[in-house]
């Protein structure tokens, strides 16, 4: 057993656990903590994957501003506990986790169906090439130069659009 | 790469369907946003995926979007709701019905 195959349970398993307890635990904040835990496992499988600038990605941008702003907005707004909801309707619960199950099991299905082990492999050093981010702003500088400027564009709007929505109307 | 390709999948539609299950059991606006968010890394990890075992870094880029749209969309989801936890005083989904006819 290889040092990579080790390290793929350890994060896939960290990932995978990490995100049922996220969606079971009834207090937010200790969701929220659990969604952190969730990407900074997958950060460790992206480096696995030789794709180290989206792992360090990853860590600043979810794990750091994303989750950091949710957590922020959850204290904020101190939300109530839900289990009287999951009292009163189980059958919408049951009704989830059918329809959940049914397209696990479909997209497993497929996933082996297709047989994507018979693509045939780039060697290792062009995929480490291709994660490094000297290749990737090589990239987005010349062939997806426009749509860099559009998400450098989205993401004004999006800040501009964050505070005219949160702000208090003084009129 | 002597990790076979189906792991990763696997992997990718589990926490897919984790995410779906939380959207549709949960009631609370901001845990929905989280499992929202949680689907998006999900198709995240399978991009990356392709990107390495076929040796292309044009996967990576289109993660890199994901992940600016995300944070954009972030922004304005925790805006929306805190308008809306301004006027209604809740966040629970079931009680934010004044659009269902």
């Amino acid at each position: 057993m290889s040092i990579q195959t080790i390290l793929f349970f350890v994060f896939g398993i960290t990932s995978a656990v990490s995100s049922v307890l996220m969606i079971t635990r009834r207090n937010a904040v200790i969701s929220a903590l659990f969604l952190i835990l969730n990407f900074a496992g997958l950060a460790g499988l992206y480096l696995l994957l030789n794709a180290q600038f989206i792992a360090v990605a990853q860590v600043i941008v979810y794990a750091g501003a994303i989750m950091v702003l949710f957590l922020f907005v959850i204290m904020l707004l101190r939300p109530e506990n839900e289990k009287k909801f999951m009292e009163a309707n189980p059958a919408v619960k049951t009704f989830a986790v059918i329809i959940a199950v049914l397209i696990f099991v479909q997209l497993v299905y497929l996933i082996f169906f297709s047989h994507p082990s018979s693509i045939p492999k780039a060697d290792i050093a062009a995929s480490v090439k291709a994660g490094t981010i000297e290749e990737i702003g090589r990239e987005l500088f010349t062939n997806y130069i426009l749509p860099f400027e559009a998400a450098g564009f989205l993401l004004l709007a999006a800040t501009i659009g964050a505070l005219v929505l949160a702000k208090k109307k003084f009129d | 790469m002597q990790i076979p390709i189906e792991y990763y999948l696997i992997l990718s539609a589990f926490m897919f369907i984790v995410g779906v299950t939380g959207v549709l059991t949960k009631r609370n606006a901001i845990i929905v946003f989280m499992s929202v968010e949680l689907m998006l890394n999900s198709a995240n990890l399978t991009m990356i995926t392709f990107a390495s075992y076929l040796g292309s870094s044009v996967g990576q880029l289109f993660v890199f979007f994901v992940m600016t749209v995300a944070a954009a969309e972030a922004a304005i989801g925790l805006a929306i709701i805190i308008a809306i936890f301004r006027n209604k005083l809740t966040v629970n989904i079931d009680e934010i019905n004044i659009l269902k006819w």
